[in-house]
């Protein structure tokens, strides 16, 4: 056997066992690049001629198991042909560690995604590895393409289609323990026995894990009442023009026994159609969009143990308890320990939610957060975030007493949404310490941050802020001082032009399911009601500067009737149990109007890339597909454009409006 | 000799017991007070030399609580730290632990304190009932278990208290209740007595609490975000037509003592920063006061309420002090008998020749001076809490009114008496 190997280490124990190693050249975290498959194949060569009484396949990085597919490879992808070479060779090798003739079993310990849980799932035996960090999944379809090396053949079998069509259409992570419920896994065990476990369970001759007799019939006989049933579950989630490959997924396990070389090329869940798709192209931008943020404060030395939150209402506590959950300890300013109450009372369900089932660390992360009525923790605190009310003088007041109380290294940060950082920053000794580190609510579900830098701001504290926000496992955005900054300054024209459009008559059912149709998650009219008349009504003052465009009759009149959307129970809809209550409008979506209404928002965006207020296009995309979850399949709003200009080169295309200066 | 000084103190609301589990264990609330006090002070958690922790019921999963308080404090893996267990002054107990380590200088910063949450004391299976249930699991076959099934009857399920069995002397049998009895027999304290001292002590305990003097209370929030700011066991309308209503407990029928002139069933944690001369330096910390001396001391346990000037006569002596020199005093008040018989024992010139070998009474001390702002027949009395919040808290009345020198003395079930002589810094 050739043992001298790039990306693999194998090693014949004294016992048969042979272990394979992967440990990919050149990188923190394995991918299964052309490479690294043909030195597979060559060790699958080799045992063949002197078989070892068992295979055990693990990875020698600390980061994990296998990360997936080499996202570089295809991104590359030209042609169909290509797309084609490159599942076919996952596809046979990884059928080929099916069939090799002793036991195999994959050792799991850390991310195990995509092409890594494909070839984990070729083997005979999995053994998860019980710890935080082990997060198996098939998250193809989130990059627009499908699990084509074998996961709609294997997933399916081993663990029924109903768990494996959740895993493939959702490409959500289980952890270890889930796994092994979901029978994905065979055994969980610690990390101070898995080698033990490897060893024994692979020698044991016990037979791999078998479905249960509902889950065979279901992938048997029941095969079309299930598909049918997950498209309907589907059809309420995503589009099959907008998504196509979750449908294509059911397609190829459904119909071509979940081998995608199969579909014929003119089947719309072929590999053609599917890699030739703008929607994948265009998700794999939106991935490596959220790998650009993910970069932002790397560079930087900062780890933050101490963070204190200055006001305990929905944004200050609700940032509290996130910092809480990512393991900092948190000392909660407000007035009084009667504010904080609530803050803890959300909290506590925040824990609950993340760490169900475990009691402990639900309150761990309780003890770590403390209130603190006399705001002692403004002492300690690597990290001070300000959270109280958007009010200049108040603010002043606060930072005016906090900043000599603050130790001289800790990091001073504003969560304000309307205010300029400078002339919140305009009372301190030190002007250029202050940073926006704007949240957006609900701030657990929300992916974004923006990284606020006034006029004066240290660059060096943005990145330190941008490092504190991927601490806590957020995507940073770094934006300039301006009114609304990207994400309100995009979302208030567009909700502006929504609002018009009730002034004019139109039904808020009627705008709102042509913007979800158009790929939004929330129509413009329920985001309103969501979010509080009062704020939209406020925000548009702020972002307007004054009263000088009007604000929409719809919106004041139900503003000053008091019926403030959600809160109230009352606002453009009638909200009954946390839902509005929608009128039948026709099923037809008016055409044109999902596009006048996002053109203020396009407008909007090209301007703020044109002052700078975002460093350009790309970055702007991916803060408002993050900020707002703009239709991330179109690639973001001026992606979309672009694309959109260049394949009609000067022709007037329908959308942008007259005020839109195209470059 | 290494001075010894209190920088700091808190305790969580004394959270009277409703005859169910509350809302909090014995670690949740010496974390809660815990932490509120840590991250108001100039050094972290993590600096501390130790932590100590007096309880004397942890619940089994937490045996030893004051190592798991420490790590849920977030005072380090690094930081010691470990439980003392002297029944009603386990508290107490913590700091003379503290005391004596930092003396020795093997300590320069420690937490001290003391929690129980009696609410939750466990309740267990009768002798029968675990035997039966051993004979149930032994048996094999369904033939066997028929016949194991047999033999039970429902009175193996009638629980035993853990809190009863606490209660009780192990070796006189009797119920703590029943020691006051003792000495309300002994000293021929009547029922009115007992009963005109508790009312004072809810008085006070009001009068404080409308003062703003429980300013070492720390309110606790619960997972459902409902506040504790306060002693909830007080009673506003306390008098004395009311509590001669209730019934003595104890000797039933024919006692004295009812729960109204006995301490109060609760839950609470109180915490004290001790610190060396080096450690102030170091961290540039201000002491509230000094802890002087302090002293343990024994007696027949059927007369264990009398363990507080047990305790507190040899501090006098070997300190050269008199009544006079006491600003203030706290005596634990596990019952009204057991003070009142404190104070008429010292009083007493038979009494203190007797068992303190002295010529002359110590003499009667002033109520003027003695739990001046209420004690556990209103506040409660969290067993292992008890004997740090009265050191604490005769601290912050010393220092509330400009005065020096305070002596805290404690009952302690199973006949002994601790205490502890402190002074405020001048």
């Amino acid at each position: 056997m050739n043992s001298s190997y790039q990306h693999l280490v194998v090693v014949r124990h004294p016992d048969g066992v042979v272990w394979l190693q992967l440990d990919k050249a050149g990188s923190s975290t394995n991918t299964l690049s052309r490479a690294v498959l043909d030195e597979l194949a060559n060790v699958f060569a080799a045992l063949e001629q002197a078989p070892p009484r068992g295979l055990v396949i693990a990875s020698a990085k600390p980061a994990g198991f296998i990360a997936g597919a080499d996202i570089d490879e295809f991104t590359r992808i030209g042609s169909a042909e290509a797309a084609r070479e490159l599942v076919e060779r996952g596809w046979s090798l990884f059928n080929w560690l099916a069939r090799l003739p002793f036991p195999t079993l994959a050792l799991i310990r850390g991310h195990c995604m995509g092409g890594g849980l494909e070839l984990s799932l070729a083997c005979r035996y999995r053994i998860v590895v019980d710890e935080p960090g082990t997060r198996l999944a098939l998250p193809e379809v989130m990059l627009g393409i499908v699990p084509a090396w074998g996961g709609m053949l294997r997933l399916p079998t081993l663990i029924g289609p109903g768990a494996a069509l959740d895993l493939m259409l959702s490409g959500r992570s289980v952890d270890a323990r889930k796994a092994k419920k979901l029978g994905l896994a065979d055994v969980c065990v610690p990390v101070r026995v898995m080698e033990n476990a490897a060893n024994m369970l692979v020698l044991s001759g016990q037979p791999r894990h078998s479905p249960t007799l509902i889950q065979r019939l279901m992938n048997g006989p029941l095969k079309p009442l299930v598909a049918k049933k997950a498209r309907e579950q589907l059809a309420a989630k995503a589009r099959r023009e907008h998504y196509p490959a979750p449908w294509a997924v059911i397609d190829i396990w459904a119909g071509f026994g979940g081998n995608a070389l199969a579909v014929p090329t003119d089947h719309p869940a072929s590999l053609a159609s599917i890699f030739g798709s703008p929607t994948a192209r265009n998700l794999i931008r939106v991935f490596l969009l959220q790998d650009r943020l993910k970069g932002f404060g790397k560079d930087v030395v900062f780890a933050p143990r101490y963070v204190h939150v200055v006001g305990a209402g929905v944004m200050g506590g609700d940032i509290a308890a996130l910092c809480a959950l990512r393991g900092l300890t948190v000392t909660l300013q407000d007035q009084t320990v009667a504010r904080i109450a609530p803050a803890i009372a959300r909290a506590a369900k925040l824990f609950e939610r993340k760490h169900r089932g475990d009691v402990r660390a639900q309150r761990f992360a309780l003890d770590r957060l403390i209130p603190d009525p006399d705001g002692s923790g403004v002492a300690h605190a690597d990290v001070i975030i300000e959270a109280i009310s958007e009010n200049l003088e108040a603010k002043h007041a606060l930072f005016a007493g906090l900043e000599a109380r603050a130790r001289p290294d800790a990091l001073l940060a504003t969560n304000t949404s309307s205010l300029r950082i400078e002339d919140v920053a305009s009372v301190l000794a030190n002007p250029e310490r202050l940073v926006g580190i704007h949240f957006f609510n609900p701030v657990a579900q929300m992916p974004l941050v923006e990284v606020v830098a006034g006029a004066n701001t240290d660059a060096a504290l943005q990145q330190q802020a941008a490092a504190f926000v991927r601490s806590l496992d957020k995507l940073p955005l770094p934006v300039r001082s301006a009114p609304g900054f990207l994400v309100n300054a995009v979302l208030g024209p567009y909700m502006l032009e929504a609002l018009r459009c009730v002034d004019e008559g139109m039904a808020p059912e009627s705008i709102d399911a042509a913007l979800v149709a158009f790929g939004m998650p929330m129509g413009p009219i329920e985001l309103a009601d969501t979010v509080g008349l009062d704020i939209a009504v406020a925000a548009g003052r702020a972002l307007t500067g004054d009263t000088q465009s009007e604000a929409p009759r719809a919106l004041l009149s139900r503003f000053e009737a008091g019926q403030l959307g959600k809160k109230t129970g009352r606002g453009f809809y009638r909200w009954e149990n946390g839902k509005p209550v929608r009128a039948q409008v026709s099923a037809e979506v008016t055409a044109g109007l999902a596009e006048r209404i996002v053109a203020p928002l396009l407008a909007a965006a090209q301007r703020l890339v044109e002052d700078g207020v975002v460093a350009d296009a790309d970055l702007a995309d991916a803060g408002i597909i993050f900020g707002t979850g703009y239709a991330p399949f179109s690639g973001g709003p001026l992606h979309a454009h672009a694309c959109a200009l260049s394949a009609q080169p000067g022709a007037g295309r329908r959308s942008p409006d007259d005020t839109v200066a195209i470059p | 000799m290494r001075r010894v000084f209190i920088v700091d103190g808190a305790r969580t609301p004394f959270l009277k017991s409703r005859n169910r589990p509350g809302p909090f264990s014995a670690s949740d609330l010496a974390t809660a007070a815990g932490t509120g006090l840590l991250c108001r002070q100039r050094f972290a958690p993590d600096q501390l030399d130790e932590v100590i922790l007096g309880c004397a019921s942890p619940s089994p999963d937490e045996v030893n609580i004051g190592r798991v308080v420490a790590l849920r404090m977030g005072c380090g893996h690094r930081v010691p730290g470990w439980t003392v267990m002297r029944n009603c002054a386990s508290g107490m107990q913590a700091l003379d632990s503290a005391l004596v380590n930092i003396r020795l200088g093997r300590s320069e910063l420690v937490l001290a304190g003391g929690v129980d949450a009696l609410s939750r004391a466990p309740v267990l299976f009768s002798d029968a009932m675990v035997h039966f249930l051993a004979d149930w699991y032994a048996a094999k076959g369904i033939a066997a278990r028929l016949a194991v099934l047999r033999r039970f009857r429902p009175g193996h399920l009638a629980p035993v208290l853990g809190i009863m069995k606490g209660l009780t002397d192990p070796i006189v049998g009797q119920l703590m209740g029943q020691t006051a009895e003792n000495l309300a027999h002994f000293f021929d304290i009547a029922r009115d007595d007992m009963d005109r001292f508790a009312v004072e002590s809810h008085l006070r305990v009001v009068a404080a609490q409308d003062g703003g003097h429980f300013a070492e209370v720390l309110p606790l929030i619960d997972r459902d975000g409902k506040v504790y700011e306060f002693d909830d066991g007080v009673r506003r309308d306390s008098s004395e037509e009311n509590l001669a209503r209730l019934k003595p407990f104890f000797d039933r029928k024919y006692g004295r003592v009812t729960p109204g002139n006995s301490s109060q069933i609760s839950d609470g944690a109180a915490w004290l920063v001790l610190a060396s001369e080096a450690a102030l330096e170091r961290h540039g910390l201000v002491p509230l006061g000094e802890i002087i001396d302090s002293q343990w001391a024994a007696l027949d346990p059927a007369q264990m309420g009398l363990g507080p000037i047990h305790a507190m006569t040899p501090i006098m002596s070997r300190q050269g002090l008199s009544l006079a020199d006491i600003d203030r005093f706290e005596i634990n008040e596990a019952f009204a008998a057991q003070v009142i018989a404190c104070r008429r024992a010292w009083d007493d010139e038979v009494y203190c020749r007797e068992h303190f070998g002295l010529d002359q009474p110590v003499g009667m001390i002033d109520t003027g001076r003695l739990n001046v702002d209420g004690g556990a027949i209103a506040l409660g009395h969290p067993v292992g809490a008890s004997g740090a919040r009265i050191v604490l808290h005769l601290l912050a009345s010393l220092r509330r009114d400009g005065l020096r020198r305070g002596l805290a003395g404690i009952c302690i079930g199973g006949g002994q008496g601790g205490a502890m002589l402190v002074e405020t810094m001048r």
